[in-house]
């Protein structure tokens, strides 16, 4: 049964992560882009869970402790440029 | 044991000196004087010994892997010149301690002199050649130090650099010279090596290993035609010159043809280019010491012509040359070093070393005249002085010698520069003590701006000693430390000429003796020999030289108009268009272009890949490959397209950052996928890391690429391209298709018994490989300095022209600091912080380690900075970051020393897994404190990188500001 899942929750986040490649590629305000690059962040993360539970490997859980911990402050820097221009003032 | 200590003595001072230095200049005069008088004392106790003919010996491992020993043995030569450093030294240390200003930094004077002293202290005693060399080098290194003392003085630094350069340059020939030495004679003992004279002189090494050495030999001692350098090192404070211009440095080329003597000498080739360029050099400093105004320049070519003499006396190959040039040597140094510091004392009294400005003075400065007179009359040759008796022994000698079959040419040539020597040294005596007295001119200061001829460096006489001295009050004898080293050395060169047998008889006959490397020729040293040429030379020198002094008006006359070649300037021209051509050829090489050196960089690794190719075998790999899933394929479209859209989009600077992003976390991905966890924490947290710097820095850039690229230099960056990425790819390929052996074993096995960790990554880092992560932080500490110190400095010039000019290219939203924004990036610090440290307390067993965390630390401040602003986090912020990158590496590098203190290599770790109640078995291990340090310097060099950046914009911004203020303003 968790294989089948396992595997229908790969299925649908590779459909969301090419949907948001796609979106960052197509644009086409920058807004879009910044926005697809953070759902991408939130894909990767569970990406990361799915493929522990599938190893049964704890191992991998960290990194996607600090993917969550640390990478929505990429998205910030992102907006924060476009919005001040200076990220750090 | 007492020699090694005896060597190290000066510079365990030195270092004393440095730490006493806040004491002012008595703390640091009496830590040198003691350390020197200390190892005088040390030396004093092996002299009796030594002078009986016993040779100490005593050797410490130096690099026994490649079995080199660093050894050291003190016979009778090496005693009068390790006697000579010391004792000198001695009086010069307290010589400066008067001489120097309350302005001078006495710590850095005084260390610097007794580097140079343990320096020279090395040349003289070492046994092993090798070793020999680096007290060389340490002689140049350190005189170069003491010449520009006064760092502020162009010509300080002017003669600093050309001793250095001159030296230098000698320092390497003679390198060459030594290892062909010893590699001809099988060792690179002194003592066995100067027993081996056949072998030398028989092998077809010996002409160029002689030639080299005579390169190191003859710049060290100021020989013509290297000679130049010597007259624009008196730039140096008086007290360096009289130590290292008279009595030590420049004896050590002299030195070193002693030292070599017995296996060297002897030969046609050794007499005909030693003697010649004694000779000449004594004719040329001679004559230029006749006309040279500045007093220290007049010694310094006088020092240049004795020297001549010196190298001339060694270069006859005859017993008696080398019992004569021991003996003169020593005189030399007498006499020498009480004039230079005579010539300070005129100096500092007069204000003043011109000898146009002076005159007069014996009245005024009765003591300093007595002592001038002496030593002026050791210098001529007067009796019954110490540089008599030498120099007549050097007449007797020169009269039976024959240079290219001519009876009469080197006799006459002594004459000649026994005469002039005569002249100088009268003109030294005579223009300063004697005749009218100057007063006014000395009183107000004029004498000190007279003219000089073209080869004295304009301001010598003007140099910082002008003026400090003399004032309006009217010269008179020094203070009594002052004074009283010179007049001792003036008494040592008048009673070792009274009394030569007793005082200087055993020691010469013992060095000259340890020269020669036998038993010398029996002599005697006393005043009066009978009727000889010799005699009939010195009177003739004598009278010829008062001749020669009274017609000295009209010949300054002759010698100004001949406009005499100045071998400092061309040397300096010299160096000028070597600077300028190296430039050039460093710009057609790389001209700045990155895409040029980029191209360069693909196109050789291209080249090189393929010529590889061309010469292995094409057979296919035989590792079938692994199943392929849908989950890859995607990713790897993803990837490519992501990589692709920044190519496209790259004049928009902002959206590659963004696909970067992009890229980087698919890497992460495939980090996961191949097992490869530590690896996917540090791509995530090197990746913000990342970002946010780059953001910074765009900021202040363009938004927009201008297109600048040619047609044809697009199809050569797409070959390029084509053919690097296939290559690489190819490479990978072949590489992964194939079963091999790997490393991984090795380690796999070893991690957990050796490094105390099941975490293989992390053992590598910090143990099996922990040098080269050390040598890592090193070079992030200093790539993050070398960001600090670019921007510390982008305010200025061009760059800051460009900066003052910059504003915002778009309308900016009014919202600073977004209220959300700061709640959550404060609650999440102490979050993130305690993460750190579990990824480095667990890194030694699990994923994590000191790199990850310290990232971490860094990501969890630069959000503070991002969301509440760079002044309310910086306030915030305690540590320095530049301490933190020193105290990083500096733990990393204790941790691993400290491997060594048990006797293990290098960074070995020590681990103990301890069971603790509650918490259970926890890992410790010494890797752990490196790993600490890693993390120091990681935060610190992130922290100096954003830091750096923000407050470069920070800048800008507020010029942008003033600018719109004052628009405004002016409006109105």
């Amino acid at each position: 049964m968790i294989a089948h899942a396992l595997t229908f929750g790969f299925l649908c986040l590779g459909l969301a992560m090419a949907c948001n490649v796609f979106r960052l590629v197509r644009g086409p305000t920058t807004v879009d882009r910044i926005l697809a690059f953070d759902t991408l962040t939130v894909n990767a993360i569970t990406l990361i869970i799915l493929f522990g539970i599938r190893e049964t490997s704890d191992l991998y859980f960290e990194a996607a402790l600090l993917l969550a911990m640390v990478g929505f402050v990429s998205t910030v820097a992102y907006c924060k440029f476009l919005l001040r221009s200076d990220i750090v003032e | 044991m007492i020699l090694v200590l005896l060597v190290l003595l000066p510079f365990l001072g030195a270092v004393a000196t440095a730490l006493v230095s806040r004491g002012g200049r008595d703390a640091c005069a009496v830590t040198a004087g003691v350390a020197t008088a200390v190892a005088l004392g040390l030396l004093g106790a092996l002299a009796p010994g030594v002078v009986a003919g016993e040779v100490v010996q005593a050797s410490v491992g130096w690099v026994p892997a490649l079995g080199l020993q660093a050894s050291f043995f003190v016979d009778a030569l090496g005693l009068t010149l390790a006697g000579l450093i010391l004792g000198v030294g001695l009086l010069v240390v307290v010589y400066a301690r008067y001489y120097l200003a309350a302005a001078d930094p006495p710590g850095r004077f005084y260390a610097f002199l007794l580097l140079f002293q343990g320096a020279m202290l090395g040349v003289a005693l070492s046994s092993n050649v090798l070793l020999l060399l680096v007290f060389w080098e340490l002689t140049s290194l350190s005189s170069f130090l003491l010449i520009g003392y006064w760092r502020h003085l162009p010509e300080a630094r002017r003669g600093a650099r050309m001793a250095l350069t001159v030296t230098g340059a000698g320092g390497l020939s003679l390198l060459a010279g030594l290892l062909l030495l010893g590699h001809s004679a099988g060792t690179y003992e002194l003592p066995v090596l100067l027993q081996r004279r056949e072998a030398i002189q028989g092998s077809p090494l010996y002409l160029p290993a002689l030639l080299l050495i005579l390169g190191g030999c003859f710049t060290k001692s100021a020989q013509f035609p290297f000679h130049f350098w010597l007259p624009q090192a008196m730039a140096a404070p008086t007290p360096v010159s009289a130590y290292l211009h008279s009595a030590t440095m420049v004896k050590a080329g002299i030195f070193l043809l002693a030292r070599l003597w017995p296996v060297l000498a002897g030969t046609e080739a050794w007499f005909l280019i030693v003697t010649t360029t004694g000779l000449v050099t004594m004719l040329v400093g001679a004559v230029s010491a006749l006309f040279e105004d500045d007093l220290k320049g007049l010694l310094a070519r006088s020092t240049i012509s004795q020297l001549g003499l010196l190298t001339m006396l060694f270069g006859l190959g005859t017993r008696m040359g080398a019992v004569v040039g021991v003996f003169h040597l020593v005189n030399h140094a007498l006499f020498k070093a009480a004039l230079f510091m005579n010539a300070g004392i005129v100096d500092h009294e007069a204000g003043t070393r011109d000898v146009k400005g002076l005159g007069g003075l014996g009245s005024l400065m009765p003591v300093a005249a007595t002592v001038a007179v002496v030593a002026s009359a050791a210098m001529a040759g007067v009796p019954p002085l110490n540089g008599f008796l030498s120099k007549e022994m050097m007449l007797e000698e020169a009269a039976h010698t024959r240079l290219l079959g001519q009876a009469w040419l080197v006799p006459v040539v002594v004459t000649v520069g026994a005469t002039l020597s005569v002249a100088y040294a009268l003109r030294y005596v005579v223009r300063v003590y004697f005749g009218a007295r100057r007063g006014e001119a000395l009183a107000s200061g004029q004498g000190a701006g007279a003219h000089h001829d073209s080869c004295a460096p304009p301001e010598a006489s003007r140099g910082p000693e002008a003026g400090r001295g003399g004032g309006a009050a009217a010269p008179h004898d020094p203070p009594l430390g002052m004074g009283a080293p010179s007049v001792l050395l003036g008494a040592l060169a008048l009673v070792v000429g009274l009394f030569p047998e007793t005082l200087a008889g055993p020691l010469v006959r013992a060095a000259s003796a340890a020269v020669i490397g036998g038993a010398p020729p029996g002599f005697t040293l006393a005043l009066w020999h009978g009727f000889t040429p010799a005699l009939g030379m010195s009177v003739v020198a004598l009278v010829g030289g008062a001749g020669v002094l009274a017609v000295h008006g009209g010949a300054e006359k002759v010698w100004r108009r001949l406009g005499v070649p100045d071998p400092a300037g061309w040397f300096e021209a010299g160096l000028g268009a070597a600077v300028k051509g190296s430039r050039k050829l460093t710009l057609a090489i790389h001209d700045g272009s990155l895409q040029r050196g980029l191209a360069l960089l693909v196109g050789t690794a291209v080249m090189v890949g393929f010529v590889g190719f061309g010469g292995a075998k094409h057979t296919a790999g035989e590792r079938p490959p692994m199943p392929v899933e849908m989950l890859t394929v995607l990713a790897w479209v993803l990837l490519v397209t992501a990589t692709g859209a920044a190519v496209v989009m790259h004049r928009r600077r902002y959206l590659p950052l963004l696909f970067m992003g992009v890229v980087s976390m698919i890497m992460a991905l495939a980090f996961i996928f191949l097992s490869a966890p530590d690896l996917a924490l540090t791509q995530v947290s090197v990746d913000v890391v990342t970002i946010l710097l780059l953001l910074l820095a765009l900021n202040l850039l363009p938004q927009q690429s201008p297109p600048e690229t040619t047609r044809r230099r697009r199809v050569r960056d797409a070959v390029l391209a084509l053919l690097g990425g296939v290559g690489m790819g190819s490479a990978a390929w072949a590489v992964m298709t194939r079963e091999r052996k790997t490393l991984a074993d090795y380690y796999w096995t070893h991690a957990k018994p050796e490094g105390g960790g099941t975490n293989v990554v992390n053992v590598i880092l910090v143990d099996f490989r922990g040098f080269d992560t050390f040598g890592e932080i090193v070079v992030l500490g200093t790539a993050a300095l070398a960001i600090f110190a670019l921007l510390e400095t982008a305010n200025r010039g061009e760059a800051g022209r460009r900066l003052a000019q910059w504003k915002p290219g778009r309308p900016l939203s009014p919202e600073r600091y977004p209220l959300i924004l700061i709640a959550v990036t404060r609650l999440l610090l102490p979050f993130a912080i305690v993460t750190a440290l579990f990824m480095f307390l667990r890194g030694h067993d699990h994923p994590g380690g000191g790199f990850v965390a310290g990232l971490v630390v860094a990501i969890a401040v630069l959000m503070q900075y991002l969301a509440s602003g760079f002044d309310w986090a910086d306030r915030r912020v305690r540590p320095d970051h530049h301490a933190l990158i020193g105290w990083g590496v500096l733990v990393a590098a204790l941790t691993g020393l400290g491997a060594l203190v048990f006797g293990r290599p290098f960074l070995t770790s020590a681990f103990w897994h301890p069971r603790l109640p509650f918490v259970g078995e926890i890992a410790l291990s010494t890797a752990m404190v490196f790993d600490a340090g890693v993390t120091l310097a990681v935060v610190g060099a992130v922290m100096l990188a954003l830091a750096q950046l923000a407050s470069a914009s920070k800048r800008a911004k507020q010029w942008a500001e003033k600018r719109e203020r004052g628009e405004h303003g002016g409006a109105p």
